[in-house]
């Protein structure tokens, strides 16, 4: 599957945004103006872009995690106003009500960010369902980590997703941890042979290698539009950071992160590829890092000058109506 | 004697239980951590804060149980094993988790005596985090104990501070009935006397935390904190409040508040949970019911409002009841 010169220049803007956008929020949070709880994307970026590039805004939906920044720009959510939200501010996506775990934008197809490990694989069925007695064709994408792979929710979905033929794509992040345990001890067997129990076809990739998720994504998102029903990718995966910003990582091997920066880094493989097939020029590429650079600094800027909510708004939105 | 803090006292009474009993066992996400990683393998966390911090390194991982993400197997398997001659100690790391593994509570642990004909004993402790104040968000803020006190066959603790928090574990673990026990975020590094040897504080017994005459305050978990500072700060206009730690909503100690309320005229009941059906809204009937003619003013609550718990740290400060909060109300009743 070849794609467009056009096609490259954005996956590769997304993938650069993701991992700027994170990197960028690394530095803050340790300088602590961001609150809450952050969990960072970065390494993992061509695992969402890989799939999401396939999407479409209005009628494919995702269901995301904890760590759902990169999930939430993948699927085109507005850079700024996501910034916003992790900041906790009035104009965020969400009100500043929802912050890093529960960025939402339904009109983008994004079904939240979700703190409750296993929480959104159930509720992406339900996205599933509606695309398929609305027939619009659309597909629903559950991500889903190594860690919450274990959850009876996960194997619940998929039982349900097979059984019922559910235009799905049960997207799995494997990235060797769950928190600071690895998933060699916590999932046992293999989460490909677990899709693979309920006739659902898996496959592995490699989550580093954009095209080989982009291929995966693609025979899986089309099986799905065509009524074949769910699919699942198990993507190794390579987490950067810890499993929240500020994690001293006791369980990691001294320089096990440093080795995935330089030899697993989606970024690196994929300026590679398309430079050695000449798709791309490095130039085209530095312009582009040049552009995110500048929106993620305007988005950090407009997030801390951005006004507190209101705080008539705590108590606005707990129903649509309530007399 | 020695200070020391509420996430401190916790490990202790955990560390000492399980010296004295080999039954006693630890059950949870991470609260060994490193398993399988590539730094070797050893303990790495001792849970998400560290409150088992050691207690794998010293009982061994067969004690202190690593397990997946899949809350309804641990308490579940908690459950299990406590009928069957072991004393759990299963932890549900955020009391929100609770919606993944509530049939293992709900329709299981707190029902077996009961249901068996009183055959079964279920010596299971489940420690859990509740409360807001960290910018946790809407799934990782919330005090739910009051779903759970309304649960018969379910003991429901809320520690205030440190010393009440090792003697009322200790107690936990010893019980023969399923045990909450409501740890609060906000108060794992608050600090006090605790004495180094075992101690059990019985359940249904409240804390005086204040002697006073004026009004009756009585507080749950964090709030008692707050309602301790009120009361301090009005007794320098000579205003004299007394302060009750109910330490456990169920059994629940209704004598020690209408005892008070008898002897004040005035309540307030602080809470930091929703307001609807609350351990609040018990109390004040309780107390409207039995203590009636004593009362000079209504009865008033300070809770959070009926919304879920902001992320936003500004609003999630206006959800919270605050000791400024707690003086207005008991100010303006004060007057009444
Ligand atoms: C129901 C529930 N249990 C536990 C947690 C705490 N928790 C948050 S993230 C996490 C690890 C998730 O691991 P994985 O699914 O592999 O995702 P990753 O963090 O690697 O992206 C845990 C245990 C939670 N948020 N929700
Ligand atoms: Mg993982």
């Amino acid at each position: 599957m070849q794609l467009s010169r056009d096609q490259l220049l954005s996956a590769y803007r997304r993938m650069r945004t993701i991992r700027e956008f994170e990197e960028r929020l690394h530095v803050e949070f340790l300088s602590g103006t961001v609150p809450g709880f952050l969990h960072l994307y970065s390494g993992q970026e061509a695992i969402a872009v890989g799939i999401c590039e396939q999407l479409d805004d209005d009628r494919d939906y995702i269901g995301s995690t904890h760590r759902g920044h990169g999930h939430c720009i993948a699927k085109g959510v507005d850079v700024k106003a996501m910034m916003k939200e992790i900041y906790c501010k009035k104009n965020g996506v969400c009100g500043g009500k929802g912050g890093s775990m529960h960025i939402a934008d339904l009109d983008k197809g994004m079904l939240g960010a979700n703190a409750i490990v296993g929480g959104a694989p159930p509720l992406a069925l339900g996205a599933a369902l509606s695309a398929k007695l609305l027939k619009t064709g659309g597909v629903a994408v559950p991500f889903i980590g190594d860690g919450a792979a274990n959850q009876g929710t996960v194997a619940e979905s998929m039982n349900m997703a097979a059984v019922l033929k559910l235009p799905m794509v049960f997207m799995f992040e494997n990235n060797g941890y769950a928190e600071f345990t690895a998933a060699s001890y916590a999932t046992a067997g293999s989460i490909e042979a677990r899709a693979k129990a309920y006739n659902i076809p898996a496959v592995t990739v490699d989550g580093a290698d954009f095209f080989a998720v982009y291929e995966a994504a693609r025979e899986a998102i089309e099986r799905a539009r065509n009524g074949g029903g769910p699919s699942a990718i198990e993507a190794k995966a390579y987490r950067f950071w810890g499993h929240f910003a500020g994690d001293p990582q006791r369980y990691r091997a001294a320089g096990e992160t440093k080795e995935l920066r330089e030899n697993h880094d989606c970024l690196k493989i994929f300026a590679e590829k398309v430079t050695q097939a000449a798709l791309l020029d490095q130039a085209e590429m530095n312009a582009i890092d040049v552009e995110v650079m500048q929106l993620i600094e305007d988005a950090v800027a407009e997030a801390k000058a951005d006004p507190q909510p209101d705080p008539a708004s705590l108590y606005k939105d707990v129903y649509v109506s309530y007399p | 004697m020695p200070i020391k803090t509420y996430r401190e006292a916790i490990n202790e009474a955990l560390r000492q239980e399980m010296e004295a009993n080999d039954r006693v066992i630890i059950i949870g996400e991470d609260v060994a951590g490193g398993a399988g990683g590539s730094a070797g393998g050893g303990e790495a966390a001792g849970g998400v804060m560290g409150i088992t911090a050691g207690l794998a390194t010293k009982f061994g991982r067969d004690r202190v149980i690593d397990t997946p993400i899949t809350e309804s197997a641990i308490i579940g398997m908690a459950a299990g094993a406590a009928l069957t001659g072991m004393r759990p100690v299963a932890e549900l790391m955020f009391a929100d988790f609770i919606g993944v593994c509530l049939d293992q509570i709900y329709n299981q642990a707190a029902k077996f005596r009961y249901m068996f004909g009183g055959k079964a004993r279920t010596p299971l402790v489940v420690r859990t985090m509740i409360g807001a104040g960290m910018g946790a968000g809407p799934q990782h803020s919330q005090a739910i104990y009051p779903m759970l006190t309304m649960i018969p066959g379910l003991k429901v603790i809320v520690p205030s501070n440190a010393y009440d928090a090792k003697g009322l574990l200790i107690q936990a673990i010893r019980d023969d009935d399923p045990v909450i026990f409501c740890e609060h975020k906000s108060l794992l590094g608050d600090s006090c006397e605790v004495p180094d040897e075992p101690y059990a504080i019985p359940f249904g017994q409240a804390a005086i935390t204040r002697k006073g005459s004026d009004l009756t305050l009585v507080g749950i978990s964090r709030m008692v904190k707050f309602c301790n500072e009120v009361a301090d700060r009005l007794q320098k206009d000579g205003i004299s409040i007394e302060v009750i730690d109910i330490r456990t909503t169920s059994p629940l100690d209704a004598a020690t508040i209408l005892e008070s309320v008898k002897k004040t005229g005035r309540l307030v009941v602080v809470d930091e949970a929703n307001p609807m059906c609350s351990v609040a809204s018990e109390i004040s009937s309780i107390v409207a019911s039995d203590a009636f003619d004593y009362l000079d003013a209504p009865i008033k609550k300070v809770t959070a409002p009926h919304t879920p718990v902001p992320a936003s740290p500004t609003l999630e400060a206006l959800y919270l009841p605050t000791p400024d909060k707690i003086e207005v109300v008991v100010r303006d009743l004060l007057e009444h």
